[in-house]
């Protein structure tokens, strides 16, 4: 075990993780104000109509589709009724496409702000900058590790190895030999995946905390007054 | 009955010049900030015209607004909420940079930098890019009917009346339109917010937005028919006029009003029924208007005012409100009119529509417009003028207009009669000389005092001033300022 790899998957997710909790936390206190999408539809809005939801339902996608990998043991999954093979053909078949969308709303939207509308390279902060660059790394090394080991590829399962390693992080105790074994490009992905957390409380990421579901059930019209003594 | 006040505003048509003032005192007071450059909270625009943003009253575009479904319930034009989540990534109906316009500056450097010898010009450049752009747009781009082929040719309202009955209008008829935040009694941007961030004041009714809970989901953008909610380009939160409440709370008027050299604003306290709002808004398209004017309650009846004492409005609130120049001019003289009420919002500021166009063609068609009986017959002659009004004040009520205009034709000939000792006119069906004179002294004469009736807002009894005894509550973001504001449904 490298002093490389214990920095990486025995430290470096700790302190991702308390930056993540610590900073949305303190962020959430400190600047209600700031706390926003940043929606820039108002500069530039033929492009975002279908860049955006492109983005945000691929990354739903993704999401779930992470969480359905490495969180869910492989042992529950079959125990459910989805044998190894199933899942492998699921995953690699949904996955495929919703990384595909997702890549295509991330393409269209670095496009949009970046090279095609000089109004929104305007109002772009150096937080976003960050974040695209992120994500554009993450989002690249992750579709080559899909297409290369599993649709292109000998297949790789990584329940066995990342799964087990993220899930050991959160019982306190790294299964840091377990992702030292796992092919470079994954380790690559988790890393900078765990650098996207970092980033996030100082991001306008943080308006993924903001969806108003409480909007469905709310009255129609808000009042207030001021407190009385 | 559950008895609310709000406060409300009446703009005479009539005595507006168009000079633009408020909007210039408005905006020196409240968007001269970063990110709000092509802010207007009020704006004057011209009418026939599109406005500000271009097009604003096309509800099929925007989907600003109420409407009734198929069985009869209200909802917003904008769907339900589920439509409006599942829209929240991209906002089809949300107006961009170029509906309003593209604010500019000038290559001032140039005039320094260009060799002597040189004619030097300074060219527009976009304030937003810095790039050299074309200026073609403004909060009053089509001023005065400027470019009308184009502007007052587009304007939503003729789509009922018509292309024939808009070139006939065009060379007869213009006036200009005030434009701010309706603070409506049924606010479709309150509604739409996701974030419960948008919200009415119980104590006056005006229509604010937290900004520490916005989330930037620019729903109350598209939602308000009048577009009158802004988003801040550089913070990402939507920003609304106020209604300057600081200024109301103290008794003072608006700074729009305060500073309109014509006095044509008159701001007065209303008390309404909360439990009729909804009922109003759902009524007939025919009935908009009287449905509206139900839901105020008359200050002078002694059941509303027990019932409003009984609700917790104070007793110099009360007495406002029945010296309320709104009260007078909606709904006892009932000359003054709400802008697009078919947006079923119930809007608390009012029109008196303008009467000068017509005593213009009057004189144009060879009348008198001195003689009542002339003006009464271009009133009634040209429907084009009061048809387009109707478009604009009575959701199509072109009888209900006539006999605003009927009326304020009458005060002219009353006064004549009156100050010259000539024959009395025969007076509308209905009008007495007094309610003439009366509406003479509000609408020709009235001081500031009689045109501003504004109660000092009751901060007394809130919390704050609990906590001035320790220090400023300003002091930490967290203060008691910022948390004594709490979120409430009512009954």
């Amino acid at each position: 075990m490298s002093w490389l790899s214990i920095a990486l998957f025995g430290v470096w997710p700790y302190i991702a993780l308390t930056m993540f909790v610590i900073g949305n936390i303190w962020r959430w206190r400190t600047d209600q104000f700031g706390w926003t999408t940043r929606t820039s539809e108002l500069s530039e809005k033929k492009l975002l109509m279908w860049a955006s939801p492109i983005f945000h339902f691929g990354m739903l996608a993704v999401l779930i589709g992470h969480l359905m990998g490495l969180v869910i043991p492989e042992g529950w999954m079959t125990s459910i009724g989805v044998s190894p093979e199933a899942y492998h053909i699921m995953a690699v078949s949904l996955g495929t496409v919703a990384g595909l969308v997702f890549t295509l709303g991330v393409v269209l939207l670095i496009l949009r702000r970046f090279i095609l509308k000089t109004r929104i390279r305007l109002v772009t902060r150096p937080g976003d900058i960050v974040m695209y660059i992120l994500l554009g790394l993450i989002i690249i090394i992750g579709m080559t590790a899909t297409l290369g080991y599993n649709v292109l590829g000998p297949g790789y399962d990584y329940r066995e190895s990342i799964g087990v390693w993220l899930r050991s992080i959160f019982m306190a105790n790294p299964a840091i030999s377990v992702m030292a074994a796992a092919p470079w490009i994954y380790q690559l992905h988790a890393a900078l995946a765990l650098g996207l957390f970092a980033v996030w409380p100082f991001s306008r990421l943080v308006h993924m905390w903001s969806v108003p579901v409480g909007y469905l059930t709310r009255p129609p019209i808000v009042y207030r007054q001021a407190a009385r003594v | 009955m559950r008895v609310m006040a709000a406060m409300a505003m009446v703009l005479n048509l009539d005595k507006c010049i168009g000079c633009s003032t408020c909007s210039v005192t408005c905006k020196q007071t409240w968007t001269n900030r970063d990110g709000t450059d092509y802010v207007w909270f009020n704006n004057v625009e011209t009418k026939p015209g599109v406005g500000y943003p271009g097009g604003w009253e096309d509800q099929a575009q925007w989907r600003g607004g109420w409407e009734l479904d198929g069985s009869g319930r209200l909802r917003l034009r904008s769907g339900n909420r589920l439509r409006r989540l599942v829209r929240i990534f991209a906002n089809p109906e949300m107006p961009s940079i170029d509906d309003y316009y593209e604010p500019a500056t000038y290559d001032y450097d140039a005039l320094l930098s260009a060799p002597a010898g040189t004619q030097p010009v300074a060219r527009p450049l976009s304030a937003h890019t810095g790039q050299p752009m074309e200026i073609s747009g403004g909060p009053n781009w089509d001023d005065d009917l400027g470019g009308s082929q184009q502007y007052a040719a587009a304007d939503p309202n003729f789509r009922e009346l018509g292309s024939a009955v808009r070139l006939e209008f065009e060379n007869t008829f213009m006036f200009h339109l005030p434009r701010l935040c309706e603070h409506c009694l049924n606010p479709a941007c309150v509604a739409a917010c996701p974030s419960g961030a948008m919200y009415k004041r119980e104590s006056d009714g005006i229509v604010l937005v937290d900004e520490n809970r916005c989330r930037g989901w620019r729903m109350c953008v598209s939602a308000c028919p009048y577009k009158k909610v802004f988003l801040n380009r550089l913070s990402g939160k939507a920003e609304k006029c106020t209604f300057c409440f600081p200024r109301i709370e103290e008794g003072t008027p608006t700074v729009c009003s305060e500073t309109c050299v014509g006095r044509i604003r008159y701001i007065g306290v209303m008390l309404y029924d909360l439990d009729a709002v909804e009922d109003a808004a759902k009524a007939d398209r025919a009935n908009l208007v009287e449905a509206q004017r139900a839901v105020f309650l008359d200050p002078f009846d002694p059941a509303v005012v027990a019932q409003a004492e009984a609700d917790g409005v104070a007793r110099d609130w009360i007495k406002s409100a029945q010296a309320s120049p709104v009260w007078a001019l909606a709904m006892k003289h009932k000359v003054a009119l709400p802008l697009h009420p078919e947006f079923r919002t119930l809007p608390m500021v009012w029109y008196i529509p303008p009467l000068s166009p017509l005593l213009g063609a009057t004189t144009a068609m060879g009348g008198n417009a001195e003689d009542p009986d002339d003006v009464f017959h271009t009133i009634s002659s040209l429907r084009v003028p009061v048809d387009y009004l109707a478009q604009l004040f009575t959701a199509g009520d072109s009888a209900m207009v006539e006999q605003v205009l009927g009326k304020l034709a009458a005060i002219r000939t009353h006064m004549r009669a009156v100050t010259t000792g000539a024959d009395e006119p025969s007076l509308p069906e209905g009008v007495s000389g007094s309610d003439l004179e009366e509406l003479y002294q509000l609408l020709g004469v009235a001081k500031f005092s009689s045109r501003f009736v504004i109660p000092k807002g009751h901060r007394e009894e809130t919390a704050e001033v609990a906590s001035w005894v320790s220090g400023c509550p300003l002091e930490t973001p967290d203060g008691p300022l910022t948390r004594s504001e709490r979120g409430r449904k009512l009954p």
